[in-house]
């Protein structure tokens, strides 16, 4: 992207003598359009990989932004907008195109826009672009999906559709990039003039002294940004205190009622592009014949198949994320140790030990989820590409709406059966916010893949390999019995957060339904490289620090308590002639006892006791934070097992564990308490991390762990305290 | 399933101008053309994706739960998925 710079020539007015080096900025549009108008391949078509992702101030909604070359040579920033149907926002998303086109200070200020509007739905996609031709912003139309357009017989006479609009219009096919390169050429022409469109709409004349009044106090440029100063002024973020009392007083005294206006406003317009669409299209094919996508609806929207397609994407999709994911993840596995390995093998020391075992662990940890997100993600970008995402939504609406949930909340939850990561990421799909709270916040309580070990390490402790009945084992019941508990917990947690969060906005369900059409393979990728780049320097710089800091409170501990240990160890070994590894396996177990791990363990003994749980397993708690499968191995070194962690070995040691009696510690009961804790807690740093960066607060992520983890506790206690 | 669920007598026992039917009433396959749209709030939203009155609305179908249903507006021109609560703001022509 640096190199983009140093070629770019100032488009507005080249001033020879100003020094390269000096801070002034590439010129800046914006794209604007519905959704489904082709306005994603547009900018990625535009930008490639030149894309970053960044925040727009004040609100959740990711800012795409990326460099484009124009034609001759000069560049420009583009600016990727949400999609609307107009400039009247409707949802959080589109509250950021209000404060970016009504404020001439911002510095997201765009010199022009790229309207996309789709060819064959001509006269809907003209209602933002009118609104946007009246607010004088200089435009250019990109007039997408023209092969679509034909295919359905209409013909566009675009030259008098120029003339008509006053814009230059360049018919194209973004998803294929054809007609990209006029594109290119009209947007640089577009930076040396910039004539305003003309006018499809005035206010009517009762609003004039309304509208004078707000022009002058604010010096607007005309009427129709004063219009929506009026009608928007509670929602702009750029206004203080003292304007909006202002507007509000002004509207109040002149009786301005929003939403008639408004709806006057579209009736007018829409009166207005019907007349305008008249001279400019004309449609041939006469037959009407049902669209194929209606037909492939008949099918993915069927009661039977319809669910029966549905349920196979998710098995794929399942399949992809848990089994297929694991080759990368055991080669980036690999990777770490053998880096680790091969820095230990030629240094050592304290900062060896910290690069290797904190920071070098803790970006293993970052890296091992890249194959799960981006395997998810191809998959939701084919999902979306397609169409299909849609008809999940459309099917699976009303059995998730009970749950406060949506039909869009349906991927996220499942993916969560894998891992919550990707699948918080995920979630990002859902428009409304309150669902999208809603499904980021009980997703972490869906059973990951992570609780597997711990679940079959505990489970096999204490459950019989037995069957029920002659034909159910009885683990698998007990391990399906726990992925039920989770996903109950989850749906019902939804519906008790539906209660206490209030909505921020009217949601509305209603949506267009996009046409059927292979993925854009362009798209899918990019997609892939947008998210894994967003977790790893955003999620991934809260992993590493909390990794740093798990390791430091295992590693190091109290005043000098750790080598009296060591050395008592020691003694006991020359005693009473252990053999080395069993002398190191004790060192091991005795050093964590006495870290600041192990104090906490005994700390908060007291108050994990009534759950049947002793220090050793309050180690484990603390741990597992880092992921929750390391409660298998702190497991086996507090229990000194040693190296060799695989499960039978860390099952007898746990089974060989005796309480004070002399009984074995590890109950059926205590065994079930642990797992219900499992279940529920919030033991994953990586998930926090992830819900801050979707969420942009650290409201929700600790909202989280206090939630979880207190159900857990309570869930574990009810346990304890009903069955020991 | 949807079709049982406004049976002709529940319509009948209604005073004619509360019984404008809505588009929650039209059978698959049915169109008909928008008359007003009620909810004021709604109806921005709707007006704005192309719902205004005089177009002609088609029930394409209904999710196998009987909701959210398809409603595919003007002349073939785009399908909406709209959510019952949703539908039953549009009011049609008789």
């Amino acid at each position: 992207m640096a190199g983009a710079t140093q070629d770019a020539v100032r488009p507005a007015t080249p001033q020879p003598g100003s020094s390269p080096s000096s801070a002034e900025r590439l010129p800046r549009l914006a794209l604007i359009g519905n959704p489904n108008s082709g306005k994603t391949s547009l900018f990625n078509q535009l930008t490639g990989l030149n894309q970053k992702v960044g925040n727009f101030p004040g609100v959740t909604v990711d800012r795409k932004t990326g460099v484009a070359q124009l034609g001759g040579q000069r560049w420009a920033e583009v600016v990727d907008l949400p999609g609307t149907y107009s400039l009247y926002p409707k949802s959080l998303d589109e509250r950021v195109i209000a404060d970016l086109l009504y404020n001439p200070l911002s510095p997201d200020y765009p010199d022009f826009v790229v309207v996309t509007v789709d060819a064959s739905n001509l006269r809907r996609s003209l209602l933002l672009f009118s609104q946007l031709a009246d607010l004088d912003l200089p435009a250019i139309l990109a007039l997408n999906m023209t092969d679509m357009a034909a295919e359905r017989g209409i013909l566009l006479d675009v030259p008098a559709l120029e003339r008509e609009l006053g814009v230059p219009v360049v018919p194209m096919n973004a998803r294929k990039g054809v007609g990209l390169a006029a594109l290119r050429i009209i947007m640089a022409d577009r930076l040396a003039t910039r004539p305003p469109a003309g006018r499809f709409w005035q206010p009517s004349a009762e609003l004039q002294p309304l509208l004078a009044a707000i022009r002058q106090h604010f010096s607007l440029p005309n009427d129709y940004l004063a219009l929506h100063y009026a009608h928007q002024f509670g929602q702009l973020h750029f206004l203080g205190e003292d304007d909006r009392a202002y507007l509000a007083q002004v509207t109040a005294q002149y009786g301005f009622e929003s939403m008639t206006q408004q709806a006057a406003e579209t009736v007018a317009r829409y009166a207005a592009i019907n007349e305008l669409l008249l001279e400019v299209v004309t449609v041939t094919r006469t037959e009407r014949r049902e669209p194929a996508s209606n037909r492939i609806d008949k099918v993915l929207t069927h009661r039977v198949f319809g669910y029966l397609i549905f349920l196979a994407v998710l098995f794929l999709l399942f399949q992809a994320i848990f089994a297929w994911a694991q080759y990368p993840m055991d080669l980036i596995d690999q990777g770490i140790a053998a880096l680790s390995g091969a820095i230990q093998a030629h240094f050592s020391g304290p900062l060896v030990r910290l690069l290797t075992e904190g920071v070098i662990a803790g970006l293993g940890g970052v890296l091992i989820f890249i194959p799960q997100i981006a395997l998810l993600f191809a998959f939701l970008a084919v999902l979306e590409e397609t169409g299909y995402m849609a008809r999940v939504t459309f099917l699976m609406d009303k059995l998730m709406r009970p749950f406060g949930l949506s039909g869009k909340s349906v991927v996220p939850l499942i993916s969560g059966l894998a891992c919550a990561v990707p699948a918080i990421m995920g979630a990002r799909t859902i428009e409304s916010w309150k669902d999208r709270m809603l499904t980021i916040f009980v997703t972490p309580l869906m059973s990951c893949s992570a609780r597997i070990p711990v679940y079959t390490v505990l489970v096999a402790l204490v459950v019989p390999d037995e069957s029920w009945l002659g034909i159910f084992n009885m683990r698998g019941l007990v391990l399906m019995g726990l992925y039920l508990l989770g996903l109950g917990s989850a749906l019902l947690s939804a519906l008790l957060l539906k209660t206490v969060l209030k909505a921020r906005e009217r949601s509305y369900f209603i949506m267009e339904f996009p046409v059927y059409r292979w993925p854009r393979w362009k798209n899918v990728g990019l997609t892939i490289v947008e998210k894994v780049k967003a977790f790893i320097f955003q999620a991934g710089k809260v992993i590493v620090a909390i990794s740093v800091l798990l390791w430091v409170l295992a590693s190091y501990g109290p005043g000098n308590r750790q080598e009296l240990a060591e050395a008592q160890v020691q003694q006991q070994a020359t005693a009473q002639r252990w053999p080395a590894a069993e002398t190191e396996r004790r060192v091991a177990s005795a050093r964590l006892e006495t870290s600041y791990a192990g104090t906490f363990g005994h700390v908060i003994e007291p108050a994990i006791r009534p759950l049947g749980f002793d220090w050793k397993i309050g180690i484990a708690l603390l741990t597992s934070f880092a992921a929750r499968e390391v409660f298998v191995g702190t497991m086996s070194t507090i229990y000194s097992v040693g190296q060799d962690a695989d499960l039978g070995t860390v099952q007898q040691k746990l089974a060989n564990e005796k309480d004070i009696h002399g009984q074995p510690f590890f109950t059926p009961v205590r065994a079930l308490s642990l797992l219900v804790f499992y279940v529920f807690a919030m033991q994953c740093m990586s998930t926090l991390a992830v819900t801050y960066r979707e969420t942009k607060s650290w409201r929700w992520p600790l909202g989280q762990l206090v939630y979880m983890t207190g159900l857990a506790y309570a869930a574990s206690l009810f346990v304890w305290q009903l069955f020991s | 399933m949807a079709l049982f669920r406004r049976s002709a007598a529940v319509a009948a026992s209604q005073p004619s101008p509360a019984a404008r039917r809505t588009a929650n009433d039209l059978r698959p396959g049915e169109a008909a053309t928008v008359c007003c749209l009620k909810d004021p709030q709604m109806a921005l939203k709707l007006l704005e994706m192309g719902c205004i009155p005089g177009t002609q609305v088609r029930l394409a179908g209904r999710a196998p739960l009987g909701d959210p249903l398809m409603l595919v507006l003007g002349d073939e021109e785009y399908t909406l998925s709209l959510r019952v609560s949703e539908a039953i703001t549009i009011q049609l022509k008789d």
